[in-house]
């Protein structure tokens, strides 16, 4: 069984953030981090590992110096890093990253995609239906409860309803929530290991996708502006002096909420 | 310009989120509609009442569960019969997964994640927050048709009139798209309305104290007939399921009225009830973040402020 766990290399959740104005892009040039999002996805397929065995590989599209955070899969028991790290990808939007990467997941070819839920620098959450289009496999996305049983994947999921339950053939694609496992810390041996495991940079060329369909040129939106947001009105906070009641009332009846 | 917006249904209804993006885009140009599904075709008369001039109809035992691949197939069908400018999409868990699919099978541009849609100079134009909300991006697209997902809770309904054509399609299935099966469809019931249909939302934090208290906030619920949501803290805890969570990892919300009790309101949970028509917040922490977003704050004990507020609302709603 051989599972591949997508990876973003996110800035680091404690750094202020910004949007370059030139670029109109998140400014990525601060310290960076394995998207927490993504332990649980590396927490789920080392699970699935060491019940059934066979590789863990993270896959990831990103600068050069993702590697060494992307070294804390590694130290949670991950097997190897694939990371596609090419100047021309920069800037790649949807369409452009599944591309690239799915052309990176394609060279590998697992028995099993893992995503996890969201990258915590973008609210997309959209990434791993793309992938599987590409790749052409059945998905499950936001799983809670994971299982592999007879070349099936069987996920269990939230939605706006309640739960379904989704079997999917393998070779599957699956994005899982945060809510499917507490991930475990990396050991210090599992530390001084990471370095020494197998991790591997490729350009787009290694994969065969053209400068042309990747990064902005290969993207199919653009970011035009940047704006403040829309102002909210005026904000009124009182301290309760056994009236707080009355005046939440007043204040509901004022507006017509009621 | 001409709308193609994706109708999610959920048990022989049209689902809100939907149908708020089928007003908005007929407010901004030609709106058509396709719905998919098995034993659909009488929801299709009800889309035309907000806007749709025409609802593409498939009805195939095949889309009959609310799984996303064959939809995309769906779509890909509908979009090499008929031209349209631009696909629009509701988020929710199937939406989304249908429409960044699409975006790679057509190698179209997806924007999500939208707060607003506008036509400026002919363009179409979405707007996007980023950065906790903090900045509004504006965005476009360069190839066709354009695809946006809309965030949950952004558009209203409005109620036109109008009636649509129906017309019905074939499409045409890949296998892969159906290869994953719906094993299981297990669905909560739950009083009173779900927390994305609630005009009214009473959320509820950890200054809560403790699941025990939740009678508090369900009462207030009640009284105002609202829902009931929860934090992610308290979900986490286990003191409310998790259809009821509300932010970045929960649902995005938008009722008329929201209530926040014994919420702090950190950016996670902001980005899922801001715009939310009036925010009234009752913590005992005059520093929780939720007061600088509020329309209106009361610092003080919610286990005597809840309790009155609701005597008072009910009295109120007797007289």
């Amino acid at each position: 069984m051989k599972i591949a766990v997508c990876a973003k290399y996110v800035p680091e959740s404690t750094a202020a953030r910004r949007i370059d104005p030139q670029t109109k892009r998140l400014d990525r040039s601060g310290e960076g981090a394995l998207n927490p999002f993504d332990v649980n996805a590396v927490e789920e397929a080392l699970r699935l590992k060491e019940a059934g065995g066979g590789e863990v590989v993270i896959v990831s599209l990103g600068p050069e110096r993702a590697l060494e955070a992307m070294r804390r899969a590694l130290a949670m028991g991950a097997d190897r890093i694939v990371l596609v790290a090419d100047e021309a990808a920069a800037g790649s939007d949807l369409v452009a990253t599944s591309r690239v990467l799915a052309a990176a997941l394609e060279r590998e070819s697992p028995d099993l995609v893992l995503f996890g839920q969201q990258a915590n620098d973008a609210d997309g959450a959209v990434l791993w239906a793309a992938i599987a289009e590409r790749l052409q496999r059945p998905l499950i996305s936001q799983v809670a409860e994971l299982s592999l049983e007879d070349g099936k994947a069987r996920g269990k999921r939230q939605t706006e309803y309640g739960y379904d339950v989704i079997d999917a053939p393998l070779p599957a694609v699956v994005a899982v929530s945060d809510a499917i496992n507490e991930p475990r810390y990396p050991s210090l041996k599992g530390i001084m290991g990471a370095k020494k495991k197998p991790q591997e940079t490729v350009s787009l060329a290694d994969l065969g996708v053209g400068a042309e369909e990747a990064g902005e040129a290969g993207s199919r939106t653009t970011v035009e502006a940047l704006n403040d947001p829309p102002p909210r009105g005026d904000t009124v906070k009182i301290e309760d002096d056994g009236s707080g009641a009355e005046k939440i009332l007043e204040f509901l009846q004022e507006r017509k909420a009621i | 310009m001409k709308f193609l917006v994706f109708l999610e249904h959920h048990e022989g209804r049209l689902q809100k989120d939907a149908l708020g993006l089928l007003s908005r885009a007929a407010s901004l140009g030609d709106a058509e509609a396709v719905l998919l599904g098995s034993e659909v075709n009488e929801l299709a008369a009800e889309a035309g009442k907000y806007g749709a001039t025409r609802v593409h109809v498939d009805d195939d035992v095949l889309l009959d569960k609310a799984l996303p691949q064959p939809r995309v197939d769906a779509l890909e069908t509908l979009l090499g019969n008929e031209q349209f400018d631009a696909v629009l999409f509701a988020a929710s868990v199937l939406s989304a997964d249908v429409a960044a699919a699409l975006a790679a099978r057509l190698d179209a541009g997806l924007n999500y994640d939208l707060t607003d849609l506008a036509v400026e100079d002919g363009k179409l134009v979405g707007k996007r927050p980023a950065l906790g909300d903090s900045v509004y991006a504006d965005v476009g697209w360069t190839s066709e048709p354009h695809l946006a997902l809309v965030r949950s809770g952004t558009f209203e309904p409005k109620e036109a009139g109008g009636s649509a054509e129906v017309a019905p399609f074939e499409s045409r299935f890949q296998d892969f798209s159906l290869a994953a099966t719906m094993v299981e469809q297990a669905h909560e019931e739950s009083e009173g309305p779900s927390i994305e249909d609630a005009d009214v939302i009473v959320a509820a934090g950890r200054g809560l104290g403790g699941p025990d208290n939740f009678g508090l906030v369900e009462e207030l619920a009640k009284a105002l007939g609202g829902a009931v949501a929860a934090t992610r803290a308290v979900v986490d805890a286990g003191w409310y399921p998790y259809s009821t969570q509300v932010g970045q990892t929960g649902k995005t919300v938008s009722p008329k009225l929201y209530v926040a009790v014994g919420i702090s309101g950190a950016i996670q949970h902001k980005v899922g009830m801001q715009s939310s028509g009036l925010i009234v917040a009752i913590n005992k922490d005059p520093n929780a973040p939720i007061f600088e977003y509020a329309d209106f704050g009361v610092v003080g004990d919610l286990h005597e402020i809840v309790p009155k507020l609701t005597e008072l609302v009910r009295a109120r709603k007797a007289a």
